[in-house]
């Protein structure tokens, strides 16, 4: 099938493939992961990879796990109770709940990106000094300065605040506390960058521009976003996994799960006939 | 014609129109009543803030008119001669006998040149009533201090009777029978002689700024009070606070949620219900009885309303902790900050002025508490100011309580004086919680 014929789902413009098509490394590996919280199974049996120096978006309507799965790569599960995982999450081939890792340590290797924009009521600059200020990447006032200027920078939001950086981070607009959010995170100089729904509190200009931003990303970071909006994840992401309560349906390269979808139910979700 | 007959009603059509009409019409007819509620609600309102405003008033002018008198003392300034053969009659300026000589002599014939005519006894002991017990001792410390005034004549000014200082204030009803009266005509005469000689004289009461306790009237202050009051809110302070807090955060940040911790928390909440002076019993109980610490001294005071205001703050800190937006701690989490750092570097800086709220209401409270106090024996006639959280004190709502109790008239207004000293304390404790919050309150 060709992409004309296949689609009713004009709107979304799959990128075009990559050009070097060799598979990446796999940086996560997860297998077998179920998650409980108390006695209710929020996640089934997820097995997933995802790859180095790639966006991968999972999909999925609401409810269906994704945050949940997204949450247990960093951990950031352990702070409900009553949260159970098992199966195995590995990040290069080291287990995360095993004790070879710290939690802090695994933190800091994978950052974070919430849905609401979620600056420190700090100022600026101290926004993004914080997390290498904590785990001793920087100690000297000009390393640190170098710092935040490349995050800001990185994020693209360098010209924007570079006048003000000892004004409140809570004072920017969303978009640009978002982009504040990721400076804040890539400061630390992590491995994985774990976003979830980034954009859904954003207005259509500041999405974009994250978006962008996003793709920039990808070069140094690997990247997996949950989103809501299946234009978004056709936009920024390589590979697309579509969740559906608490199972993983497909997994593929975003242009085939928009086009060719193998499960009927990822057919369903993404020409809008449910979610 | 397609037109009308398009728009021309149908019976289902009418039907609904109809019950749109009655809607409408049961609105317009209810609303008169609604508006008419929402007034009544609003002069309920208007009345309740105007009645508590009146109490309040009503409570600050009967204090303040009771209190005023306190603040003035009337004071006579005599030509005292500080005679040798009085004071030292053998001449060895012996330390000694020069404080335990006869001042009250010295001091009442300088009074008594005023009144050559004075002989009898009667009328002397009525004169000499006139003179405070405090001019004596004022006197007798001149003199010890600086020996070299013996043989001198000096103008001093001392302080007179309670009863004296009242009837200059006008305190003293004239129209009450002479022998009713504390002041008698003859006494009258006297003072106002003195007084058109211009040796009465009206002044602010320092001493009543400087002094402890003491059974005249006129010579008792609240300064032993306050400075009592003052250790044993820092000892509460230095304990409720750190423990309060870390107790708080412990169980608000750290603490797993299970049956454990939920009964801790109930009885924290009981806590704060308990009676205050069980809490001066247990003190009585623990901290003296079986720790042996003094009694009466500010240390026990303090750990007693320490006890007393730690569920206070601890239930105040919570709440603060809680009202810590959780997107903060998901913020410094996702970065890697350890959940030490999270509390220390974010949610603490941020709940802090609540905590600071808390604490400073349950300092404010501990402040104005009398009961727990009475049972660890800070309720103890206390004439030296305390230097110290071991030395023996008393606090200023026990010192209120002391001279409600005291039947001398004169302590009516000190009273009232040191109702409001301590009504002042407390509203500086609370405009200080204002600035504070006000102070460290961020936005997230």
């Amino acid at each position: 099938m060709t992409e004309a014929t296949t689609n009713s789902m004009t709107t979304v413009m799959p990128p075009a493939p990559d050009a070097t098509t060799e598979p990446r490394r796999v940086k996560y590996s997860t297998k077998n992961v179920d998650v409980f919280y108390g006695a209710k199974q929020a996640l089934f049996d997820v097995s997933l990879d995802i790859h180095e120096y790639e966006v991968t978006a999972l999909i999925g309507p609401s409810g269906c796990g994704k945050s949940t799965y997204l949450r247990s790569l960093n951990r950031m599960n352990d702070t409900i109770d009553i949260c159970r995982v098992t199966g195995s999450i590995e990040l290069d081939g080291i287990d995360v709940y095993s004790d070879e890792i710290d939690v802090v340590h695994l933190r800091a290797r994978v950052g974070m990106v919430f849905q609401k924009p979620n600056p420190f009521p700090k100022t600026i600059f101290e926004n993004v000094a914080y997390g290498p200020r904590i785990h001793g990447i920087a100690t000297s006032k000009s390393e640190i300065d170098a710092i935040v200027e490349d995050s800001l920078t990185k994020a693209g939001l360098w010209k924007e605040v570079k006048d003000r950086l000892d004004e409140a981070g809570t004072g920017l607009s969303g978009g640009q506390q978002q982009r504040l959010c990721i400076a804040r995170a890539i400061a630390v100089q992590p491995e994985v960058i774990l976003m979830d729904e980034p954009c859904s509190a954003l207005d259509p200009i500041a999405t974009a521009r994250i978006e962008e931003l996003i793709d920039e990303l990808r070069n140094n970071f690997s990247i997996v976003i949950v989103t809501h909006s299946m234009q978004q994840a056709a936009r920024v992401s390589q590979r697309t996994a579509f969740f559906h309560l608490g199972d993983l349906v497909e997994v593929g390269e975003t242009g085939k799960i928009f086009t060719t979808p193998d499960d009927q139910k990822t057919q369903d979700y993404i020409t809008g006939r449910f979610g | 014609m397609t037109n009308s007959t398009v728009n021309e009603p149908t019976p289902l059509k009418q039907a609904s129109k109809d019950r749109a009409q009655h809607a409408s019409d049961a609105v317009k007819n209810g609303l008169k009543r609604r508006y008419a509620a929402e007034a009544r609600f609003k002069a309920y309102g208007i009345g309740a803030i105007a009645l508590a405003l009146t109490v309040v008033g009503i409570l600050f002018t009967t204090i303040i008119s009771n209190g005023l008198p306190a603040f003035t003392e009337t004071t006579l300034e005599l030509e005292i001669e500080l005679s040798e053969d009085v004071i030292d009659p053998s001449r060895t300026r012996d330390p000694g006998t020069l404080a335990r000589a006869n001042y009250r002599k010295v001091v009442f014939d300088a009074l008594l040149t005023e009144f050559p005519d004075v002989k009898s006894r009667a009328d002397k002991r009525k004169l000499r009533s006139m003179l405070s017990r405090g001019a004596s001792f004022q006197v007798q410390k001149l003199v010890v201090d600086d020996p070299g005034l013996i043989g001198q004549r000096i103008n001093f000014v001392v302080p007179v009777s309670s009863d004296f200082d009242l009837y200059e204030k006008g305190v003293i009803n004239k129209d009450v029978a002479n022998a009713d009266r504390r002041v008698s005509d003859q006494q009258m005469v006297w003072h106002d002689t003195l007084k058109e000689r211009g040796m009465i004289t009206t002044s602010f009461n320092t001493t009543f700024f400087t002094s402890a306790d003491s059974r005249e009237p006129e010579l008792a202050g609240i300064w032993g009070a306050v400075s009592g009051s003052f250790f044993t809110m820092i000892v509460t302070l230095l304990l409720s606070f750190p423990i309060g807090v870390a107790a708080a955060v412990y169980l608000e940040e750290f603490a797993p949620k299970n049956r454990i911790t939920q009964i801790i928390e109930v009885n924290i909440n009981n806590l704060a219900a308990v009676p205050s002076i069980v809490y001066g019993l247990l003190g009585l109980a623990v901290f003296i009885n079986f720790f042996g610490l003094p009694r009466s001294a500010p240390l026990v005071g303090g750990m007693v309303l320490a006890l007393m205001t730690l569920p206070t703050i601890i239930i105040a800190s919570r709440a603060a902790l809680k009202a810590v937006p959780p997107s903060i701690r998901e913020a410094a989490l996702g970065l890697g900050a350890s959940r030490m750092q999270v509390v220390s570097h974010h949610v603490l800086p941020l709940a802090m002025p609540g905590i600071l709220t808390g604490t400073i209401i349950g300092m404010a409270q501990a402040l104005g508490e009398t009961a727990p106090l009475l049972m660890i024996g800070m309720v103890a006639f206390i004439v030296d100011i305390p230097g110290g959280i071991t030395d023996p004190a008393t606090a200023l709502p026990v010192q209120v309580y002391l001279w409600a109790d005291s039947t001398e008239r004169a302590f009516v207004a000190r009273t009232s004086a040191a109702i409001m000293v301590l009504l002042a304390f407390l509203i500086l404790m609370n405009a200080l919680a204002v600035l504070l919050r006000k102070k460290f309150e961020r936005r997230w």
